[in-house]
């Protein structure tokens, strides 16, 4: 069974979001979704600067097996991303939900939170597809 | 569930993430694809490939028998255990299937014969069109061994680890092998060929001893690898995989299988030999080309070519190359395509090289 963090959140796209408290979140992939991924060999970020709206397309992992697109879990702006990740795109594969992270966004709709899964309620998503 | 092979629970064990494959529950990784790839190139891999079939051709017409039924010419096999690569063609020159072929005999002695090995996903369609087409000849028997398992152990240090893993007479024998000969032993055949353009084995032998010997070149060093590894070698090594570089529609000439057509001797008739003739006649409208892409992303198959100038192509099998760092793909384009194209990765023509086919052998870069 893939690994789920209690404190974090989850979107069906296989996104997790960590809620910083500042009004920012982190932003990444599960390992669940790694899993399913395979070996990642590249990772497409936003700019720093960008303004993304919840659903959009927003980057692109590719794996030696295929390419996914990275969806924004929220609307904000993009504030930080992973420079670490264009020369050593293998930790989305090895840490997902620590130095695999992808960007920080400054949400500008704080409501969209409640619209988050929890741990346990993506658990059952993935059990649900598998 | 599909098919298992003998060396199901050996996968399980060593933690292989199980997928199906023409049938057949086959690992694509133990953990990590890429890891397994520069194993393979560095030091030494292992593969279950008892998937594949195996099909033993005896009789006093064997040899005439193959002749008619391959593009390539048995009759170049002149030492014991001499394998040739060959494609098997329709009548209108399509590509059937693509094969081993080992002369399991002295050449031309009483009770020559041979043996075949055609991939697992066409097995059906090659095991009825084999068979229909020894309705022209008197003595020819097909026997298919299914109870073979097949391992294939690949690398730099695949022999020598091999070696440390039979019996003395087994490995006095690897000793001896040829480049792209196989030769049996206590009841195994013993291959010196491969899909990953690395020096390597591929040895047949019965199921009920294959765990124990994969348990035995796990224990001298040598990794276990799924079939992902296994696609990344053989498109670095510019080897074509059937169904996705040619099937029954591409031409051999199309599929950079021309060196596999044996032209000669002009008396021989093989199937698809008229209508070659005739499209080689006609001009080869397209080439298999393989492309490197410098910049970011990976090439896919199915992705457009776009040859300014002279027209389109399509990828047919592409990737990332773990041991170049960038993508590359093999394509068919116009014949007119020189050494530039681009490629529609998502809308977003990328500039891409055109090379020969073939990117890596024995761990090195083949291209300038």
């Amino acid at each position: 069974m893939s690994n789920i963090p209690s404190e974090l959140k989850y979107v069906a796209s296989h996104e997790w979001i960590r809620v910083e408290g500042d009004g920012t979140v982190t932003i990444g992939v599960t390992d669940h979704a790694q899993d399913l991924l395979g070996d990642v060999v590249f990772v497409e970020l936003p700019e720093v600067g960008a303004e993304v709206a919840m659903g959009d397309e927003s980057g692109v992992v590719e794996s030696v097996k295929a390419a996914s697109d990275i969806y924004a879990p929220l609307s904000g702006e993009v504030v930080e991303v992973n420079e670490e990740l264009e020369d050593s795109p293998e930790l989305v594969n090895s840490d997902p939900y620590a130095d695999g992270w992808f960007f920080k966004l400054k949400l500008s709709d704080q409501d969209e939170l409640n619209e988050l899964l929890d741990a346990e309620a993506y658990n059952d998503l993935c059990e649900s597809e598998a | 569930m599909g098919n298992k092979t003998a060396l199901y629970d050996k996968h399980q064990e060593m933690g292989a993430k199980l997928v199906d494959f023409g049938g057949w529950d086959m690992p694509i990784h133990y953990g990590s694809q890429v890891d397994e790839h520069h194993k393979v190139r560095q030091e030494a891999g292992m593969f279950d490939v008892s998937h594949m079939t195996v099909v033993d051709v005896t009789g006093t017409d064997a040899k005439e028998y193959l002749r008619y039924l391959l593009a390539n010419d048995v009759a170049k096999l002149q030492q014991k255990g001499k394998a040739m690569y060959s494609g098997m063609l329709n009548e209108d020159a399509g590509v059937i299937d693509d094969l081993i072929v080992y002369l399991m005999t002295e050449p031309g002695v009483a009770g020559e014969w041979f043996r075949v090995v055609v991939n697992c996903a066409t097995r059906e369609k090659d095991l009825r069109w084999m068979s229909d087409q020894t309705a022209s000849f008197d003595d020819v028997a097909l026997t298919e061994q299914p109870d073979l398992a097949m391992v294939a152990v690949q690398g730099p240090k695949a022999l020598e680890l091999a070696k440390q893993s039979v019996s003395e007479s087994r490995a006095t024998l690897i000793d001896q092998l040829s480049v792209f000969q196989g030769l049996e032993s206590e009841g195994w055949f013993i291959a010196r060929t491969g899909y990953t353009g690395e020096d390597g084995l591929e040895i047949m032998l019965p199921e009920d001893e294959v765990a124990d010997f994969w348990q035995a070149l796990a224990d001298a060093g040598v990794s276990p690898c799924g079939l992902g590894a296994r696609d990344t070698l053989r498109l670095e090594a510019g080897m074509n995989l059937y169904g996705a570089d040619m099937d029954e529609t591409v031409s051999p000439l199309a599929a950079n299988m021309g060196w596999t057509i044996a032209w000669e001797p002009q008396e021989r008739i093989f199937i698809g030999r008229e209508a070659l003739q005739a499209k080689k006649e006609a001009g080869i409208s397209e080439k298999l080309v393989g492309l490197v892409m410098e910049s970011r992303g990976v090439l896919r198959a199915h992705q457009k070519v776009v040859v300014s100038g002279v027209g389109e192509g399509e990828i047919t099998s592409g990737t990332f190359s773990p041991t170049l760092g960038c993508a590359i793909a093999m394509a068919r384009v116009p014949s007119a395509t020189a050494d530039q194209a681009e490629v529609d990765i998502r809308g977003k023509l990328v500039p891409v090289r055109v090379i020969r086919p073939s990117f890596v052998r024995n761990g090195k870069k083949v291209f300038d």
